[in-house]
C-alpha cells in the first residue's frame, strides 16, 4: 500500500463519472443501453471508494495524502512577485469518508433510477448526467484548494440545474431550475469573495499554506475584522449551496426534478457540500464567525421544520426537513461540535437518501401521486419501503439505536454546552425545539401514508410493491441507519470508531483572542501544528460531558412528545387536526404558506430588479440613446439653417448681385433707343452740364 | 533590424482576395463563395506559422517588417506582433473563414461584394492589430468602418440605414480626436528630437514626457475614441442597434473582433503612452466599467429580441475587460486579454446560434419561441453550452478571463478599493439571470408555436463544422488557459512594468 496508489485510485474514482458522463451523453442517443455503462462506471468508483476508504483508515490513519499542479502561472508580475494558481487533491480521513459515502448513495441511486425512471423520454441522458453530477461532487471532496472547490462547487450547481430540469416541458420544473442556479450563485459570489481575501493576502487557495499561514498570526490584512469577513463571506457558499436561510427557498422547489435526484443532490450529497466546505475552513472561524453561522444554522432549522408542520406534498415536507437537518449541521459547526456535524452529515446522508427513494418508491407505486391527503393504508400494499422509511424516520427522529440519535444527541449537547459557555441560550432552546417538530411531522408523515385506511382506493388499488433494483437500495440504507455501523454503544456516540478514531476535531489557528475561549485549548500555546489530536480545551469538554446526560434525557423526551402528539393527531385521532388549525389559523397559514417567504422575495428583490431593469432600459431607449439622437437631430437641425443660409444670405447675396447688375443693366437698356435724334439731345445735355459743372469760362 | 514579410503576406492576403473576388462572375455564387473561405483559410494557416515560430518567453515586437511609406512625415509602414496581438490576429483568423462559411445560405443578394466587404475588413481588422506606426494605425482604424458600415447598410434588417448611419458617425467622430492628438504627438515628438514621428514604439519612450496636463487630453482624446468603440457605458448604444441590424456574420465579426480594437487600444496606446493619466484615471474609468458591468446585465434582462439580449450582455462583458485593464494588475490585464478572446467566441457562439433558427423561422422575438428543445435537441445543447461560457461557469472559458480580472481588480494597487470587484462580481449573478431566463423561454417548456415544428431543424453539416471549432477552444481556454495566457504574458508584463516605470509614485 503506498500513497501513490491512493492517489492514483482517487484520481481514478474522480474521473471516472466524467467519462461516464461523456460517453453517454455523446453516444447514449445512438446506444440506448448505455445507461448500463453510466451504471457499470458508478459501481467500479463506488467499489475503488471503499478500498480507499479501508486502505485510508488502516494503513494512514493519521496521515494525510496530497499531490497537487500547477494551473496557471504568472511569474515576475512587477512589485508582485509570482504567482502560482494549484489545482490538487488531498486525502484525509473525512475526505475518505466522504468518498464512500457519495459514491454508495450515488451508486444506489443509480440502481434505484434504472427502474424508477423506466421509459423515460431522456433516459440515456439522465443518467450522464448522474454522471456529471457525482464527478463534481467528488472533486469538492477532494480538493485541497480553495479554488478547485469553486470551480466543483459552481459545476455541481450546473448539473443540479440539469437535473431538476429534466422535465423541462413542466414550466415549474424549468422555473425551479433556474431558480436553484441563481439562489446558488448568490451565495457563491460571497465565497468568491472571501476567496479573493484570502488570495490576495496569503497568494494561495491552498487549504493548508492558509491555515498554517494563519497559526503563525499571519491574519488578512492584519485585521481581525478581514478575518472573520472572510469566513462569513465563504461561509455564503454553503448558506446558498446547503440551503441555509434566506437562501434556502431554492430547494423545496428543486423537488421538481427526479425523485432519485431528490435523494441523491437535494438530501444527502450536493447539500452536504456546504456542511462539508465548513468543515474544511473550520480551523479559520473565528468567534464571531462561528456565532454568525450558529444563528444562521438553528434559525433555518427551525424555520423549515415549522414549515414542514403543514406540508402535504410527500416530497416537500421531506424537502423542509432537509433543510432543517442542514441547519442542524450548520449550527453545530457554528457551537464547536465539530465532529457531530460531520457525523450527522452521514447519518443523514443515508436516513434522508432512505426516506427519499423511500417516497420515491411511494410516488411510483401511487403513479405519480405526491399528496400525502391521497395516500393512507400502504403498508399493506407496500411493506418494504413502509419498514425501510419507518426505520429512517425514527433515526431522524432521534429515537435512540439509530445512528440520528447518536449524531443529533451529539449536537443537542453541543448546543447546550455552547449556551452554558457563552450564554446564548437562545441557540439550544430552538435545536431542542426543532428536535420535537421534527419527530412530529415525520411521524405525521409515515402515519398519513402508510398507515389508517387508503383515502384514495383506486389509486390505492393499483399500488404495488416496487421491484427488487429499487428495493434493495432502500433495505442497505435503512440498514445503515441502525447505530451498531457507528458505536457500539448506543448511547455514547464518542465510544465508537467513527468519532474515536476517524473524525478529529482540528484546532483552530486564528488568534486566540479571536477565538470562543472554549476552542482555545488552555494547555500550550502551540499553534504552528497543523491537525493536532486536540479535541477541545478542557472546557469545552467538560462541558460536552455535563450536557451529555441532559441533552440525551430531553432529546429522547421531546422526541417522543413528538411522536405521541402525531399519534394523537392523525392516528387515533384524538386531537382533530383540521379543528386545530382552524383555531390557529394565522400560524397555519404562515407556516403552509413558507412563512411567505417567496412571496417577500417576489415582491421586492424579483419586481425590484426586474422593474428596475425595465426601467434602464427605458433610460438606454430614452436618454442615453435620445442623447445620441438628439445630436445627430442638432446636427441636422443646423445643417439645415446652414442651408437655408446658404440658400438665402450666402446664396441670396450673389442671387442679388446678379439680379442688381441686372436691374442696373435693364434700367439703362431704354436709353440704347437706336434713334440718332435721342442721342443728340443726350449729347447736349451733357455738354451743358459738363460746361455746367466745370464753369470753364 | 532583420525584416520579415510574414505578416505582411498575411496582411495583403485578404486585401488581394478582396480585390481578385470581383472578377469572379457575380453568378457563380458557390465559387465566391469557396473563394472568400479559402482566402480567410489562407491568411488563418499563416497566422498559425506565426503562431509557431513566434517566441512567447519575449516581450518584444516580432516579424516586424517596416517600408518607409511617407518620407517627408517620417512615416512608415511599420508592422509587428507581441503576444497581445497575435493573439487577437489569431482571434481574427479563425472567425473570419468560420463567419464566410455561416452565411452560406443566408446571403444571396449581391455576394461578390459580401464577401469583398468581409475580406476587406479582415483586412482592416488585422492592419489595426499589427501597426506599430500610429498613423498607420490609424488608416486602418478608419478604413474599416466602410466594409463594415456596408455589411449592415445594405444586407440588414430593416432599420439598417439608421444603425449603419449610427455605427458609422459615432465611431468616426470618436477617432477625429484620435487623429488631433495622433498629429499632436507627432509634433511633439518634432519639438523634442527634432525628428517628426509616428513610430509607436519610439512614442512609448516620448509620450510620458508630456506634462501631466496636457497628457490628460491626450488620453482623453485617445480614451474616448477607444471607448466608443468597446462601447464603455454611457458610449455603447450604436452596439445593439447595429447588433439588430446586422447579418449573423456581420454580428458575429462586430461582437468578435471589431469590438476588441477598442480594448485593444486599451491596451497598446492607453495605457504606455499615457501611463500617468491612465493611472490617475483608472479609478474613474473602472466605475463606469462597472456600471457598464450592471447596467448591461440589467437591460438585458428586460429585452424582448435575442440579438439585443446578447449585444446588451457584450456591454457587461467588455465593462470586464475595460476592468481588468486599468486595474493594471498582471492577473486583471491576462485576464482582460483572455476576456477578449473569450467575449469574442462566446459571444460569436451565441450569435451564430441565434443566426441559425433565424435563417429558419425569421424571428428573433424570444416570446415566438418555447419549447424547442424537444424539436432541436443538439442545437439547444450547444446553447446551453454557450450560454454557460458567457455566464461564467468554471471549465468553460468565460470563467477563466472573469476569474482572473476579479481577483486583479482585488488586489490592485491602482484601484486600491475593493468595492470595484464586489460589484463587478454581482454582475456574474445577472449573467446567469438573463442568459438562463432566456435559455428557458427559447428551449424549456411546451412547444409554443406549431410553426415551430415546421421550421426548425437541426443543425446541418456546415453550421456544425462552423460552431464545433468555437466549441472546441470554449472548452480548451476552460481547462487548460495556460495555453493562451502563457502567449500573452511578456507582453502584458512588459506594458505593466513600462506603465509602473513611470508612475512609480502611484505603485508605491
Amino acid at each position: 500500500m503506498t500513497e501513490s496508489l491512493l492517489l492514483n485510485l482517487s484520481l481514478l474514482i474522480l474521473f471516472l463519472p466524467l467519462l461516464g458522463f461523456t460517453v453517454v451523453l455523446f453516444l447514449g442517443k445512438k446506444f440506448p443501453k448505455l445507461y448500463l455503462f453510466e451504471v457499470g462506471i458508478i459501481t467500479t468508483a463506488f467499489l475503488l471508494s471503499v478500498f480507499v476508504l479501508f486502505a485510508k483508515l488502516s494503513y494512514f490513519t493519521a496521515q494525510d495524502i496530497g499531490s497537487s499542479f500547477t494551473w496557471i502561472s504568472m511569474s515576475a508580475a512587477p512589485l508582485l512577485g509570482n504567482i502560482n494558481i494549484e489545482l490538487g487533491i488531498k486525502i484525509d480521513n473525512i475526505t475518505a469518508i466522504m468518498l464512500f459515502v457519495v459514491n454508495l448513495i450515488s451508486f444506489l441511486v443509480h440502481v434505484f433510477s434504472i427502474e424508477y425512471m423506466h421509459g423515460d423520454k431522456r433516459y440515456t441522458r439522465y443518467f450522464s448526467y448522474l454522471g456529471i453530477f457525482t464527478f463534481s461532487m467528488l472533486g469538492i471532496v477532494l480538493t485541497d484548494n480553495l479554488l478547485m472547490m469553486y470551480i466543483f462547487w459552481e459545476l455541481v450547481g450546473l448539473s443540479s440545474y440539469l437535473l431538476i430540469g429534466h422535465w423541462f416541458e413542466k414550466k415549474s420544473a424549468a422555473d425551479a431550475a433556474k431558480k436553484a442556479f441563481i439562489v446558488n450563485r448568490i451565495g457563491d459570489i460571497g465565497m468568491f469573495i472571501g476567496i479573493l481575501i484570502l488570495f490576495t493576502h496569503y497568494k494561495t487557495f491552498s487549504f493548508d499554506i492558509i491555515f498554517q499561514q494563519l497559526s503563525l498570526g499571519n491574519i488578512p490584512f492584519n485585521s481581525e475584522v478581514w478575518l472573520t469577513a472572510a469566513g462569513i463571506l465563504v461561509f455564503m457558499g454553503a448558506v446558498g449551496k446547503s440551503a441555509q436561510f434566506p437562501l434556502h427557498v431554492w430547494l423545496p422547489d428543486a423537488m421538481e426534478g427526479p425523485t432519485p435526484v431528490s435523494a441523491l443532490i437535494h438530501a444527502a450529497t450536493m447539500v452536504a457540500a456546504g456542511v462539508y466546505l465548513v468543515t474544511r475552513i473550520f480551523v479559520m472561524l473565528t468567534a464571531d464567525a462561528m456565532l454568525v453561522i450558529a444563528v444562521i444554522g438553528a434559525f433555518t432549522s427551525l424555520v423549515a421544520a415549522t414549515i414542514a408542520l403543514t406540508q402535504n406534498d410527500i416530497k416537500k415536507v421531506l424537502a423542509y426537513s432537509t433543510v432543517s437537518q442542514l441547519g442542524y449541521m450548520i449550527m453545530s459547526l457554528g457551537v464547536g461540535a465539530y465532529a457531530f456535524a460531520f457525523f450527522h452529515l452521514v447519518t443523514h446522508a443515508f436516513f434522508k437518501a432512505c426516506l427519499f427513494l423511500g417516497s420515491g418508491s411511494v410516488i411510483h407505486a401511487m403513479h405519480h401521486e405526491q399528496d400525502i391527503r391521497n395516500m393512507g393504508g400502504l403498508r399493506k400494499k407496500l411493506p418494504i419501503t413502509y419498514f425501510t422509511f419507518l426505520i429512517s424516520t425514527i433515526a431522524i427522529s432521534g429515537v435512540p439505536l439509530t445512528s440520528g440519535f447518536l449524531s443529533k444527541d451529539g449536537i443537542l449537547a453541543g448546543t447546550l454546552a455552547f449556551g452554558k459557555l457563552t450564554g446564548h441560550w437562545l441557540i439550544p432552546i430552538m435545536g431542542f425545539t426543532v428536535a420535537m417538530l421534527t419527530a412530529f411531522y415525520m411521524f405525521r408523515l409515515v402515519i398519513l401514508t402508510f398507515h389508517s385506511e387508503p383515502r384514495d382506493h383506486h389509486k390505492f388499488e393499483h399500488a404495488h410493491e416496487s421491484p427488487f433494483v429499487m428495493a434493495a437500495p432502500l433495505v442497505i440504507l435503512a440498514v445503515l441507519s441502525i447505530f451498531i455501523w457507528y458505536t457500539p454503544n448506543p448511547f455514547a456516540p464518542d465510544a465508537g470508531w467513527f468519532m474515536k478514531d476517524w473524525v478529529k476535531t482540528p484546532a483552530s489557528v486564528v488568534p486566540v483572542e479571536t477565538q470562543f475561549d472554549f476552542m482555545n485549548p488552555s494547555s500550550s500555546g502551540n499553534h504552528s501544528e497543523l491537525h493536532r489530536e486536540i479535541v477541545h480545551s478542557p472546557l469545552y469538554t467538560e462541558a460536552m460531558h455535563w450536557a451529555h446526560y441532559p441533552a440525551m434525557a430531553l432529546s429522547i423526551f421531546l422526541a417522543g412528545m413528538g411522536i405521541l402528539v402525531a399519534y394523537l393527531m392523525y392516528q387515533w385521532k384524538k386531537i382533530n387536526a383540521d379543528k386545530l388549525a382552524e383555531k390557529i389559523k394565522v400560524l397555519y397559514n404562515f407556516s403552509l404558506n413558507k412563512w411567505f417567504l417567496d412571496e417577500v422575495y417576489d415582491a421586492t428583490a424579483i419586481s425590484g430588479t426586474t422593474n428596475f431593469s425595465k426601467f434602464l432600459s427605458w433610460f438606454d431607449n430614452t436618454i442615453i440613446d435620445g442623447a445620441v439622437n438628439g445630436t445627430a437631430w442638432l446636427g441636422r437641425f443646423f445643417s439645415k439653417l446652414s442651408d437655408m443660409f446658404d440658400t438665402y444670405i450666402v446664396d441670396g447675396f450673389v442671387n442679388f448681385s446678379a439680379f442688381f447688375s441686372g436691374f442696373i443693366g435693364l434700367s439703362f437698356k431704354r436709353l440704347q433707343t437706336g434713334k440718332v435724334q435721342t442721342y443728340i439731345v443726350f449729347v447736349v445735355f451733357a455738354v451743358i452740364i459738363l460746361l455746367l459743372f466745370f464753369k470753364p469760362f | 533590424m532583420e525584416q520579415n514579410l510574414l505578416l505582411t503576406y498575411l496582411l495583403f492576403t485578404p486585401i488581394i482576395g478582396s480585390v481578385l473576388v470581383l472578377f469572379i462572375k457575380q453568378e457563380q455564387k458557390n465559387l465566391i463563395r469557396w473563394f472568400g473561405v479559402l482566402i480567410a483559410s489562407v491568411a488563418f494557416v499563416i497566422s498559425l506559422i506565426v503562431y509557431f515560430n513566434f517566441d512567447a518567453s519575449k516581450s518584444e515586437f516580432q516579424f516586424i517588417h517596416q517600408i518607409v511609406w511617407i518620407q517627408s512625415l517620417n512615416v512608415s509602414y511599420y508592422i509587428g506582433v507581441d503576444g497581445i496581438s497575435l493573439l487577437l490576429v489569431l482571434l481574427t483568423t479563425f472567425l473570419t473563414p468560420l463567419t464566410l462559411l455561416s452565411t452560406w445560405s443566408s446571403i444571396e443578394n449581391n455576394l461578390k461584394m459580401f464577401t469583398f466587404s468581409i475580406l476587406f475588413l479582415e483586412a482592416g481588422m488585422l492592419g489595426v492589430f499589427l501597426s506599430l506606426d500610429i498613423f498607420l494605425f490609424y488608416v486602418f482604424w478608419e478604413a474599416m468602418l466602410i466594409p463594415m458600415y456596408f455589411i449592415i447598410g445594405i444586407w440588414g434588417g430593416e432599420r439598417r440605414i439608421y444603425a449603419s448611419i449610427k455605427f458609422f458617425i459615432f465611431t468616426m467622430a470618436g477617432s477625429l480626436l484620435m487623429l488631433v492628438a495622433i498629429i499632436w504627438l507627432a509634433v511633439y515628438a518634432s519639438q523634442l528630437t527634432g525628428k517628426f514621428t509616428t513610430n509607436l514604439i519610439e512614442l512609448y519612450k516620448i509620450a510620458p514626457t508630456i506634462t501631466q496636463q496636457i497628457q490628460g487630453w491626450m488620453f482623453g482624446a485617445f480614451f474616448l475614441s477607444f471607448a466608443i468603440k468597446v462601447p464603455l457605458f454611457p458610449l455603447h448604444t450604436w452596439l445593439p442597434d447595429a447588433h439588430v441590424e446586422a447579418p449573423t456574420a456581420g454580428s458575429v465579426i462586430l461582437a468578435g473582433v471589431l469590438l476588441k480594437m477598442g480594448t485593444y487600444g486599451l491596451v497598446r496606446y492607453c495605457l504606455p503612452l499615457f501611463p500617468q493619466s491612465a493611472v490617475q484615471f483608472a479609478p474613474l474609468i473602472s466605475v463606469l466599467a462597472v456600471i457598464g458591468i450592471i447596467y448591461g446585465a440589467l437591460v438585458s434582462m428586460v429585452q424582448t429580441d435575442m440579438k439585443k439580449l446578447v449585444a446588451y450582455s457584450s456591454v457587461s462583458h467588455l465593462g470586464f475587460v475595460v476592468l481588468g485593464t486599468f486595474a493594471m494588475t498582471i492577473e486583471s490585464v491576462q485576464g482582460a486579454v483572455i476576456q477578449m478572446v473569450n467575449h469574442g467566441l462566446s459571444t460569436g457562439a451565441l450569435f451564430l446560434l441565434v443566426g441559425v433558427i433565424y435563417e429558419r423561422t425569421h424571428r428573433r422575438d424570444i416570446a415566438y419561441y418555447g419549447g424547442i428543445a424537444k424539436i432541436v435537441p443538439v442545437y439547444s445543447t450547444a446553447l446551453l453550452i454557450a450560454s454557460l461560457s458567457s455566464i461564467g461557469l468554471p471549465g468553460l472559458n468565460g470563467f477563466i478571463g472573469e476569474f482572473l480580472i476579479l481577483l486583479g481588480s482585488f488586489k490592485s494597487q491602482v484601484l486600491d478599493n475593493w468595492w470595484y470587484t464586489v460589484f463587478a462580481a454581482s454582475g456574474v449573478i445577472f449573467a446567469a439571470v438573463y442568459l438562463l431566463w432566456m435559455y428557458q423561454r427559447i428551449v424549456f417548456g411546451v412547444v409554443k408555436n406549431p410553426d415551430l415544428k415546421n421550421h426548425l431543424t437541426d443543425f446541418n453539416k456546415r453550421e456544425l463544422i462552423v460552431l464545433i471549432p468555437i466549441f472546441v477552444f470554449i472548452v480548451w481556454i476552460g481547462i487548460y488557459p495556460s495555453t493562451f495566457l502563457n502567449l500573452t504574458e511578456a507582453a502584458s508584463q512588459s506594458i505593466l512594468n513600462h506603465v509602473s516605470s513611470f508612475t512609480f509614485d502611484f505603485l508605491k
